[in-house]
């Protein structure tokens, strides 16, 4: 068996190779048609009327369950005021993953670059902070950002800073621990302070970590639901996740048409810029997988 | 550099006070509230009443709920991470071979990723309400469809992240090592075993944490899919607790033990999952 096996002629195993491929392809092809289909189900039943939302989700829209654009319409202008809520996602998430960058990485910069016990200190509680659940300090968080009045979308930012320190603080510092020191003497003698080195020489070195922290940051502010949920003043600011959960609350009957048509207003934009930014987004997982 | 910035306060305040102000006020001070807060009976924070460890006690005498979320926990807990990881290898090792169309395919599969937990729930709610609407059930008719929802969202969500992190260390492994031993006569199954899947060690002890860690730590998806019903039976832990706290009047102090006793279970894990990749780093 084993010597037959080993003496096929190189072209028997090319075509072999060749039918293998091809049956790869369709097996996948089908796989993928099933992990998509969540995905097209929301963008059907987004033309149809909610009861038969929930009665046959499967169908495609027909004379009688069609409502065209009528739930995006309700999703809108008047059942969930959902553009509001998108652009508070937008605000929140643009303001915090900015704030997050700008300050993590240069506390990080300090933090490796001065050897005090408050630094060692506050590095270790950063790395502590990432095994910590929400749910450990989702109460007294929730009170103490009530007291600092810390509960509107344009504050909130400054409580991700706070919550979300500890995985930027660790990437950028793992970095920064292998960036020779070299560079920054040889600007510093050319007459740069901390500032001017850290800004012109360090931050552009770090580029990649701040493209993969900006990464992950963001799939993480932009989808959260809980932190955002708990701090934020609900009655006048709500996000994207908090929207679809509330309106599917027990009181009364569920907007499910509104309900899909802000569903793929949501999604929509997310998956076209995925296609973009494919490359970045899978070097960010890569990276914060790192962290353990 | 260390002196000019350790001796001018200047540069303290400016690279590192922001950060530290808000994680102090962020986690710092919560957290420290929460521990203190587990060991009192309260309603707001300013009638915090000093009961000792009776809210400790009250978890396993008043309530089975926390016992049933955290078996239920566990049992998901560990199932999800198997499975993910098989069927995330399996993909991986399919799409790493030369045929067409894997780059699409990889696109795919981790596109539920980008969604977030409530969306991912609210989809999955009505897909599978609408088969079991045929048999004339719901997600919520018992625990066990609860379960194999939440399954069925977290192997569609996770899959498409464990893979490309199986991709990566797959690509890690030397063509031309395969190669040698292919040439030694070994066999397809002898490769994977013997050569790809020691060397991919570290992305499946990474792959294993993470997809633990997660199925522990699930709460979003959990409310969605089915906010616990029927009667706790779908609840896990970290639903539990935030159920516990806002669901029962005069329960905070139980919810917030509660808290901590997650808080250590996931801690237990974390540094678990660290002495093993620090023993295999000794090798």
């Amino acid at each position: 068996m084993e010597s037959t096996k080993k003496f096929k002629s190189a072209d028997e195993i090319k075509i072999k190779r060749h039918v293998s491929d091809y049956i790869f392809t369709i097996v996948f092809t089908i796989i993928c048609a099933f992990w998509v289909y969540p995905l097209i189900m929301v963008l059907i039943n987004s033309f149809k009327d909610k009861t038969h939302i929930t009665t046959n989700p499967f169908n495609l829209p027909n004379a009688e369950s069609s409502v065209q654009w009528q739930n995006y319409d309700q999703a809108v202008n008047t059942k969930m005021d959902f553009m509001s809520a998108l652009w508070n996602s937008l605000t929140i998430t643009v303001l915090s993953v900015a704030l997050i960058l700008l300050c993590t990485s240069m506390a990080a910069y300090f933090v490796v670059r001065v050897k005090a016990w408050y630094t060692t200190v506050f590095y270790y509680l950063c790395l502590f902070s990432m095994i910590v659940p929400f749910q450990m300090i989702m109460f007294p968080l929730s009170k103490v950002t009530d007291t600092l009045q810390l509960n509107t979308p344009t504050v909130i930012p400054f409580v991700y800073l706070g919550f979300g320190a500890g995985t930027a603080m660790f990437m950028f510092s793992n970095f920064l621990k292998s960036l020779p020191l070299e560079i920054e003497e040889a600007a510093m003698i050319d007459g740069c302070g901390p500032i001017k080195t850290f800004f012109s020489i360090v931050l552009p070195i770090m580029k990649p970590t701040v493209i993969s922290v900006g990464i992950l940051e963001t799939m993480w502010i932009w989808n959260d639901y809980l932190l955002p949920y708990l701090v934020l003043r609900i009655r006048y600011f709500k996000t994207v996740p908090i929207v679809i959960q509330y309106f599917q609350g027990s009181y009364g009957r569920v907007e499910w048409g509104a309900i899909m048509a802000s569903m793929v207003i949501t999604i929509t934009p997310i998956v076209i810029l995925y296609l973009f930014l494919q490359r970045y987004i899978i070097k960010g997982v890569l990276s914060g997988a790192v962290k353990g | 550099m260390e002196k000019i910035m350790k001796k001018n306060p200047l540069y303290f305040c400016l690279f590192l006070l922001p950060t530290l102000l808000a994680f102090m006020i962020g986690f710092v001070v919560p957290f420290g509230m929460g521990i203190y807060l587990s060991f009192c009976k309260f309603n707001t924070m300013n009638d915090a009443k000093w009961v000792g460890i009776n809210n400790y006690l009250q978890i396993f005498q008043g309530d089975e709920t926390f016992t049933h979320a955290f078996w239920f926990t566990a049992l998901f807990a560990v199932i999800s991470t198997v499975a993910i990881n098989v069927i995330a290898f399996l993909v991986a090792v399919a799409l790493t071979r030369n045929f067409g169309g894997t780059n699409l395919f990889r696109t795919i599969f981790f596109m539920p990723n980008l969604l977030g937990g409530v969306l991912l729930g609210t989809i999955w709610k009505i897909l599978i309400n609408g088969l079991l609407l045929s048999m004339k059930q719901t997600l919520t008719t018992n625990g066990t469809y609860g379960f194999i929802g939440l399954l069925i969202v977290m192997i569609w969500q996770q899959v498409g992240y464990m893979m490309i992190i199986y991709v990566a260390g797959l690509q890690g492994v030397p063509d031309d090592l395969k190669e040698a031993a292919r040439i030694d006569g070994a066999n397809d199954k002898e490769i994977l075993f013997q050569i790809t899947i020691p060397l991919v060690m570290p992305s499946i002890s990474m792959c294993t944490f993470l997809t633990l860690t997660n199925g522990f730590k699930l709460f979003d998806q959990n409310l969605t899919l089915t906010g616990g019903e029927p009667m706790h039976q779908s609840e896990m832990l970290a639903l539990n607790i935030y159920s516990t706290f806002y669901d029962r009047v005069g329960w905070k102090g139980v919810g917030q033990a509660k808290a901590v006793l997650f808080f250590l279970l996931v801690g237990l894990i974390a540094i678990i999952q660290l002495k093993i990749t620090q023993s295999k780093e000794a090798d």
